[in-house]
């Protein structure tokens, strides 16, 4: 018993001198990133714009070079990007929306590369952080698909989008007193706020995680030596949560752009 | 100083007190968001399981559909999440 409370002394005294044994960094470094230049000024760059610019520069890189130089028979680069756009076409697409939905690939597809690609620098050594672990970024990525949306619905049924958005048919009169005010908060305000949630969310836990990890094989490895071995079970989980949310990254893209279609398809086509 | 000597002086101060309000509100809170979209994803998840082993050629549609059933059940854990970071952080 005195073996195992000797043994423990160290983390308890770090406890009992604040700040914890697990010594995290502030949370206030998710939030205050230094600046890059310009600082103070709307210009302001500093690793979230950064990550931003890239993914966009990247993704227009990416599709000028394949499309310079397209051949018949697909080889290399290429064979990458044909997949991709072929993979928004039938899961995303073709799942959501329905053939008349293929002249939304281009603005699904940009939609999927940047949020793919910001999402990736969570994994992504010496970076370290989802550019969607800022609310900025999933918040405008939202009102974006809010505007396609209800631009899409107002363009193919004019007003008559609204009618069908707030008084939906088959309701008896005298329950839209109830159904609309529900309509209404569900289609224009929950609508985007929980697909900016939801981007969000993942990816700032996703960063947490692999925080929480990181720090606890440190400490554990500069830590006395009975504690020493626990590292051999807490490093292969740092190592298979980064496997794990390599994979979210590429779901939450994917999800995103698959909700983004689902309500550009429910606007394209209000009876069903 | 030992563990139990920080934890009977934290017991006094009044702000100690408010950090573990908030921290342990927090975690319930948390726990508590947690409980509906596990059940959920859980019974969504099992049903799709099921559709597949029953229809091998339909896996491609059950699969977009059970991860856009995904989305909308762990948006509220989600939430629940945030809520979390709020309260212990902010």
């Amino acid at each position: 018993m005195t073996g195992l409370l000797s043994a423990i002394e160290p983390v308890t005294r770090a406890a009992s001198e604040g700040g914890g044994g697990l010594q995290f960094p502030p949370i206030e470094n998710l939030v205050l990133w230094p600046a890059w230049f310009a600082e103070g000024t709307i210009f302001e760059f500093n690793k979230i714009t950064f990550i931003s610019v890239f993914a966009t520069v990247v993704t227009v890189i990416l599709f000028f070079i394949v499309g310079r130089k397209a051949k018949l028979v697909p080889t290399g680069l290429q064979n990458l990007m044909e997949t991709s756009v072929d993979f928004v076409e039938k899961q995303v697409i073709g799942a959501a929306i329905g053939p008349d939905g293929m002249r939304y690939l281009p603005m699904l597809l940009s939609m999927f590369f940047f949020i793919f690609i910001t999402n990736l620098f969570e994994v992504i050594p010496t970076s370290h952080m989802p550019g969607n672990a800022r609310m900025a970024n999933p918040l405008v990525l939202a009102l974006l698909a809010l505007v396609m949306y209800v631009g899409v619905g107002v363009k193919h049924n004019g007003l008559g989008y609204f009618k069908a958005a707030l008084f939906p048919p088959g309701v008896p009169a005298a329950l839209y007193i109830l159904v609309t005010p529900i309509e209404l908060l569900s289609t224009f305000i929950i609508r985007p706020f929980s697909l900016a949630v939801r981007l969000f969310a993942n990816m700032l836990a996703g960063h947490i995680l692999l925080v929480t990890f990181s720090v606890l094989t440190i400490t554990l490895v500069a830590g006395p030596l009975l504690l020493k071995p626990v590292a051999l079970v807490s490093f292969p989980m740092l190592v298979a949560f980064t496997g794990f949310e390599f994979m979210v990254s590429f779901l939450q893209a994917f999800i995103f752009a698959l909700l983004t279609a689902v309500y550009i398809g429910g606007a394209l086509h209000p009876h069903h | 100083m030992s563990a139990l000597t920080y934890l009977a002086e934290a017991a006094v101060d009044p702000k100690a007190q408010q950090n573990i309000a908030a921290a342990s509100g927090a975690g319930i809170a948390y726990g508590l968001a947690a409980i509906g979209p596990a059940l959920g994803i859980g019974y969504l998840v099992g049903q799709a399981v099921q559709a597949i082993a029953r229809q091998p050629e339909s896996a491609g549609q059950v699969q977009t559909t059970m991860f856009l059933g995904i989305a909308f059940t762990e948006a509220l854990a989600l939430i629940g999440f945030v809520v979390f970071i709020l309260l212990k952080f902010v």
